[in-house]
């Protein structure tokens, strides 16, 4: 069989950038860069893209090519070129594994996309008679008793459809009748992927690139062009300004560089962008001829990855959600589903022509997913092409139904996304840790650093300096190692966090039975006082020996957990020399968490509000030393100082904590996260057998058997 | 907008526009590939989609 290529240098090139181009550069990055840190963030960003980023993309494009002049276009095969190892073949069974499992949801939320490209054609998301999101905002208000504010119950409304539309609320809600129609989207998305790659390496997924990326940026532009020229389209709310927005997104917090949080993110955020790990650029780099270039190549496609990220992602999203949505736009960062699906689209609904940019947005998040799904599957059909000598037909055929199955498990267990967030958690984040470290290692201490440098210049255009090479041997498995151990202790283990505090008698009327009873009406109004979400169905049980309350969801699983504590501080707020608030001890820790982070507590703020200190909605915290803050309004005008004061004596408060499950609790408590990693550990066993027989095959032919 | 946040937007953006633009100026100047390694992406047929399994 002849190999295939790529046709063209500027082919392979957009193959690559369109592989890493997605929906993390324009959901992700921005909300990743608003949350930790604004401006500050792009620091980690940048020493994380020059430190393992690039370098990695090197090394993959250097090694895939390799491989590929040996006759491996799949990881097994080109890792066992490398290492001359039988144990190389079956870390490559990881990167199958990882574009495999990815592609499963990946597919699923480029469906989402096209569904709400055509929602906007059929003007069902905008807030209008007899449009299905109106419909939401109507019984959002009419579960209120029409006492939402209108932007509310809009917000509501955008929220409503979205959990409908994947079926958020119960496992196997896409399968109802109602909901069927947007199955065929789902269908339809799923062949296009499997016509383009069925179609081959040139004809299919280059052909298709060297259209889509242009289409993907001229889209872009367009809608970067609206955002910037969108001015303060809110007459009463002149400070919701796009340059606002900007600063929202920019404003540097070097605060934030402190935090651990902040270098996780934007490591994390660069594996992701760049496809680093994922298994895809060294069976991409293997369709290379051995005179090709890869270090200009694999330069160009990472900065075109940036451009879409930095410069269009970091403009677009945050500034167009401030305007229309302010400070609140901070309740959306944290999620790219939540940014992408809820709160964008509340945007489209108050723009001029929103209706056609809500279209453009979800039409071009569509093609930038297609052309990174479609990436997805190559490597596999790679491997079952040159691993049992299948023809494309017969390997496009198992691996659809391999990840047809794959996406119909996501599918039905679509209740609070469980299944997706399990895929998406061990392979679209362990996983590719994992796989790069390997990597890493195969290139700098097996492949070796002076063989890779030479490997690499072969027909190169542009130069690698040698410090590279020994950041790739030292400082990258480190590094990795570093972030993977951070990773896995910020996740892993179960947490609490301090959410508010009541009064400490208030533990005196609590119930003490041992077994989970409803909670009572009054805990119930205090925490409603302090905006928190509590079930109807929640229960609350006493455990005596540790004189904690658990309160437990409706699927009973602990959502907080009370208990009584000791309070040294307090806080004191000054305007000029004058103290204008003492706080009450109740609530001043959640307060100096919030300020220790940069932020306001809604219990302090509604404290100054109580006093007539209204506040800007987009007051910036400064910290001015270990025990002072300032908040700081327009044109860096201190407006309040707050400063923490030690109490005579330690008061008591029945602190209430906000209980987060760990990712191990979750594997045990919940049977659909601890079924979605049996499904994982299945297809990856399923892999390594087919490895297993591939790599007898490929012995007995003598496949190994050429000389370096 | 504070100015350290134009400064870091426009650093940012200009930095990556520039690595870009250098990448691509440098691609699109190279001359075009040896006419014996020349395959455009219709030319190639690599017969794996014939004689289904």
């Amino acid at each position: 069989m002849e190999r295939e290529h790529w046709g063209t240098r500027i082919g392979v090139i957009l193959a690559v950038a369109g592989s890493a181009v997605g929906l993390g550069n324009f959901l992700r990055f921005p909300g990743n860069a608003a949350q930790n840190g604004g401006g500050a963030f792009m620091l980690p960003y940048f020493i994380s893209l020059l430190v393992l980023g690039i370098p990695l993309c090197w090394a993959e494009w250097t090694m895939g090519r390799y491989g590929g002049t040996k006759g491996f276009n799949s990881a097994p095969g080109i890792y066992s070129v490398i290492w001359r190892n039988r144990a190389a073949k079956y870390f490559g069974g990881v990167a199958l594994l990882i574009p495999l499992i990815i592609y499963m949801y990946y597919v699923l939320i480029e469906a989402w996309c096209l569904g709400y490209a055509i929602n906007y054609l059929t003007g069902d998301l905008l807030v209008e008679t007899g449009s299905a999101v109106n419909d939401f905002v109507q019984e959002a208000q009419q579960k209120a008793g029409g006492e939402l504010a209108p932007e509310v119950a809009k917000a509501k409304g955008f929220d409503a459809f979205f959990e409908n539309f994947v079926g958020q609320n119960a496992d196997g809600a896409l399968l109802e009748a109602e909901n069927r129609k947007w199955l065929w989207v789902l269908v339809g998305t799923f062949l296009l992927n499997f016509v383009l790659i069925y179609r081959g390496v040139t004809k299919g997924i280059e052909s298709f690139c060297r259209v889509a990326m242009p289409v993907l940026l001229l889209l872009a532009i367009v809608v970067l062009v609206r955002v910037l020229t969108l001015g303060a389209p809110i007459e009463d709310k002149p400070e919701r300004s796009v340059v606002e927005g900007l600063g929202f997104m920019w404003n540097p917090k070097p605060d934030k560089l402190r935090d651990p949080q902040t270098w996780l993110a934007a490591s994390g955020q660069i594996f992701f962008s760049l496809s680093v790990g994922f298994g895809i650029i060294i069976n991409y780099a293997s369709y290379l001829r051995e005179k090709d270039d890869v270090v200009l190549s694999g330069l160009t496609s990472s900065s075109m990855n940036e451009f879409f990220e930095v410069c269009l992602g970091g403009l677009i999203t945050i500034p167009a959600a401030f305007v229309f949505l302010g400070a609140a736009i901070g309740d959306y960062t944290g999620t790219a589903f939540a940014l992408g699906f809820r709160a964008l689209p509340n945007v489209f609904a108050g723009m001029w022509g929103g209706q056609f940019f809500g279209f453009l947005w979800f039409f071009m998040l569509f093609t930038a997913a297609v052309t990174s799904s479609v990436s997805m599957l190559q490597p596999v059909i790679a491997f079952f092409e040159e691993g049992f000598g299948l023809k494309r037909h017969a390997s496009a055929a198992i691996l659809g139904l391999l990840s047809a199955l794959g996406c119909g498990f996501v599918l039905y267990h679509s209740k609070g996304l469980l299944a997706l967030d399990t895929f998406d958690f061990w392979v679209g984040n362990v996983l590719i840790f994992i796989l790069a470290m390997v990597q890493a290692i195969i290139y700098g201490w097996i492949f070796g650093i002076q063989r890779g440098h030479e490997e690499a210049h072969k027909g190169a255009h542009i130069r690698i300096p040698w410090f590279v090479q020994l950041m790739l041997k030292y400082v990258v498995p480190v590094y990795l190692l570093a972030i993977f151990v951070l990773f896995c202790f910020e996740k892993l283990p179960s947490s609490d966090k301090l959410a508010f505090e009541f009064a400490a008698e208030t533990s005196d009327e609590l119930p003490r039975e041992t077994e989970a009873v409803p909670v009572p009406p009054e805990l119930r109004e205090g925490f409603a006082a302090n905006e928190a979400k509590l079930d109807d169905e929640a229960t609350i049980e006493f455990n005596a020996e540790a004189a904690v309350w658990t309160i437990d969801d409706k699927e009973r699983l602990p959502a907080y957990v009370l208990m009584r504590e000791e309070r040294t501080h307090v806080l004191q707020i000054r305007r000029g020399d004058e103290v204008v608030l003492t706080k009450d001890v109740i609530n001043s820790q959640p307060s100096i968490e919030a300020l220790e982070a940069g932020g306001l507590s809604p219990a302090l703020r509604a404290a100054l509000e109580a006093r007539g200190l209204k506040l800007p909605e987009t007051v910036e915290v400064e910290a001015a030393d270990d025990d002072a803050w300032q908040l700081v309004g327009e044109s860096d005008k201190v407006l309040l100082r707050i400063e923490r004061v030690a109490l005579d004596a330690p008061a008591e408060v029945l602190a209430v904590k906000r209980y987060a499950m760990g990712y191990f609790e979750t594997f045990l408590r919940r049977p659909v996260v601890m079924s979605s990693i049996l499904f994982i550990a299945a297809v990856l066993g399923f892999l390594m057998l087919l490895i297993h027989i591939a790599g007898r095959r490929w012995q007995a032919e003598g496949r190994f058997d050429r000389p370096d | 907008m504070e100015p350290a946040g134009w400064i870091v937007m426009l650093v940012s953006v200009g930095a990556v526009l520039a690595l870009v633009s250098y990448c691509l100026v440098k691609v699109f100047s190279l001359p075009p590939v040896e006419m014996d390694e020349l395959k455009g992406p219709l030319e190639i047929d690599t017969r794996d989609t014939e004689n289904a399994d």
